[in-house]
């Protein structure tokens, strides 16, 4: 469960990202998070993952509290939250495999666990046949697919996913976000960050909208509320 | 740290070193260049102290005894000088061993001719434990009953004292001088293999590594560096060292310096380069690590 209370957040002295952000995504719900640029969408990220820290207020992330998580927890909550990025942020020299292995074996996971579980999750991608190849080998949708994979390898309860097809065409960005919908009602919760009006349409999931570090509406009908420009 | 995990350490910390190789190998040269100057001058220092010592023996102090004691008396002194704390040996001589000694060092000089035993005192001849003190110990000869005169000569005594000083002190300044080389050397090689992987300690941290793991393979990687610039400096040192003592041996016909075979030195030197390249390697990882990821800690 990701709740945030009241949250503040400035970079620098006076200048507010957030300005007092209340929400609650309950296990399992499949939230998009939209807003027009600079409107505080990866600040609320970066709160999640604990990178940033809010000035005031509280987030409360699959049982920790940001506020005041010690330095040393920090990688034990990221180990219920996978991220995923617009950029995807493979490793250019590991393959599709090595890529999703290296998630695992960076957390400890046992050798025999890493063979049965990678193979599974790239099944679940559709990647099952590119496992050798390098990320420069693949399109643009299946790098992110790539990533969503390695996000889900260590089974976290949440996945965050900030502007996932800000780089793909149309119809491969259809795919991904029926790909995170499919992992979804398998019950991860998801948090998706987008600015594609007719992917929020389509899939008519809880969308909240923020604009100047405020939430300015929080509907349950999928409605894309403001017009991007 | 799990077993199967050190597989992944050595791995991660080889290709480290292969990533750079040659910066890893300037590293190696730079370490073990300055590890051999070190254990140089450990070896030097250690043969020095032995030489010292050796020296020191065979600086005595000579105690005269009162004319006016028979011999049984004069050896109840050499008695209570052989008690003083710093006395290694106390060796006992009539006025006629005196004599035949000194007509044996002056031999065909006639201005020493009519020489009786009669003009010598009987002696003491003294050696001590340790020539630094000689001042303190010739103080509490003088005041054993029997003894008249003493010579012992201080400036020896002293010059051997102030050359193992010097010489203690100079190989201290240079062997941290060249630690920290060597320590600073190592440390960038690593920070350079940590910024050519920031993207993959980036993604580490986002999946939820911990620090520690993140750390390790650049502290085996740093470790591997030092114990190779290690073992290569000891087995220099040893071909080194062998080979100047033999060659010494052969100039110095007088058998003047005597040097310490290398196998006996093995277990020390075996300690001292194994901990200079612990040292360096491990200390020398982890002071770029911690400023790289307080760099980049989020
Ligand atoms: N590191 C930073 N230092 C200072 N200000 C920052 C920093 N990161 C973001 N900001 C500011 O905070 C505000 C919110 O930024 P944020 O990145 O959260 O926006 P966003 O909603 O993700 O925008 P976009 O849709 O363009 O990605 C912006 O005004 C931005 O300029
Ligand atoms: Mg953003």
């Amino acid at each position: 469960m990701i709740e945030f209370k009241k949250v503040k957040k400035s970079y620098i002295e006076g200048n507010k990202a957030l300005r007092g952000i209340s929400m609650q995504i309950e296990d399992g719900e499949f939230c998009f998070l939209v807003g027009p640029s600079g409107s505080g969408k990866s600040t609320i990220i970066k709160l999640i993952t604990g990178e940033l820290k809010p000035t005031s207020g509280s987030v409360h992330v699959n049982g920790y509290s940001l506020e005041r998580i010690r330095k040393r927890e920090i990688p034990y909550l990221r180990r219920t939250v996978g991220v995923v990025f617009q950029d995807f942020r493979l490793i250019d020299n590991m393959t599709v495999y090595e890529n999703v292995a290296f998630a695992m074996r960076v957390v400890g996971a046992r050798t025999q666990e890493i063979r049965d579980r990678v193979p599974y999750v790239l099944d679940l991608v559709g990647l099952e046949t590119k496992s050798r190849r390098h990320p420069g080998e693949l399109s643009g949708g299946e790098q992110q697919r790539l990533a969503i994979a390695r996000a889900l390898v260590n089974n976290p309860s949440t996945i965050i996913a900030d502007e996932p097809t800000g780089n793909l065409d149309p119809a491969r960005s259809m795919e991904i976000m029926t790909l995170l919908q499919e992992i979804n009602n398998l019950g991860t919760t998801m948090l998706v960050v987008t600015h594609e009006q007719n992917l929020v349409e389509h899939f008519s999931n809880r969308v909240i909208t923020i604009e100047d570090g405020l939430i300015t509406s929080d509907r349950m009908d999928g409605h894309y509320v403001y017009e991007d420009q | 740290m799990k077993i199967n995990n050190i597989g992944y350490l050595l791995k991660e910390g080889v290709r480290g070193i292969f990533l750079h190789g040659f910066m890893s190998f300037a590293a190696v040269v730079v370490t073990v260049a300055c590890l051999l100057i070190v254990g140089s001058f450990s070896i030097l220092v250690y043969n020095v102290n032995i030489l010292v010592d050796r020296l020191d023996k065979t600086n005595e102090v000579m105690a005269y005894i009162d004319e006016g004691l028979s011999v049984a008396e004069a050896k109840q002194v050499q008695t209570r000088i052989n008690l003083l704390d710093n006395v290694y040996k106390a060796e006992f001589k009539t006025r006629e061993q005196a004599l035949e000694e000194f007509v044996a060092d002056h031999e065909g000089d006639s201005a020493f001719s009519g020489v009786q035993a009669e003009d010598l005192r009987h002696r003491v001849v003294v050696t001590l434990e340790d020539n630094a003190l000689m001042e303190q110990t010739v103080k509490e000869l003088y005041e054993i009953e029997g003894v008249v005169n003493i010579t012992a000569s201080y400036a020896l005594a002293e010059g051997f004292s102030t050359l193992q000083n010097v010489l203690q002190i100079a190989s201290m300044v240079i062997i941290a001088v060249l630690l920290l080389v060597s320590l600073l050397i190592i440390s960038n090689t690593v920070k350079m293999a940590m910024y050519d992987r920031k993207d993959e300690i980036a993604i580490m941290k986002m999946v939820g590594a911990t620090n520690g793991f993140i750390r390790l393979p650049f502290v085996v990687q740093g470790f591997l560096l030092g114990m190779l610039g290690a073992g290569l400096a000891f087995g220099l040192e040893w071909l080194l060292y062998d080979f100047l003592v033999a060659r010494i041996a052969e100039l110095d016909t007088l058998r003047m310096f005597q040097f310490v075979p290398f196998q006996q030195l093995l277990v020390p030197m075996v300690c001292t380069f194994g901990a200079a390249g612990l040292f360096v390697g491990v200390v020398g990882s982890w002071t770029s690590i911690r400023k790289f990821m307080n760099a980049s800690a989020k």
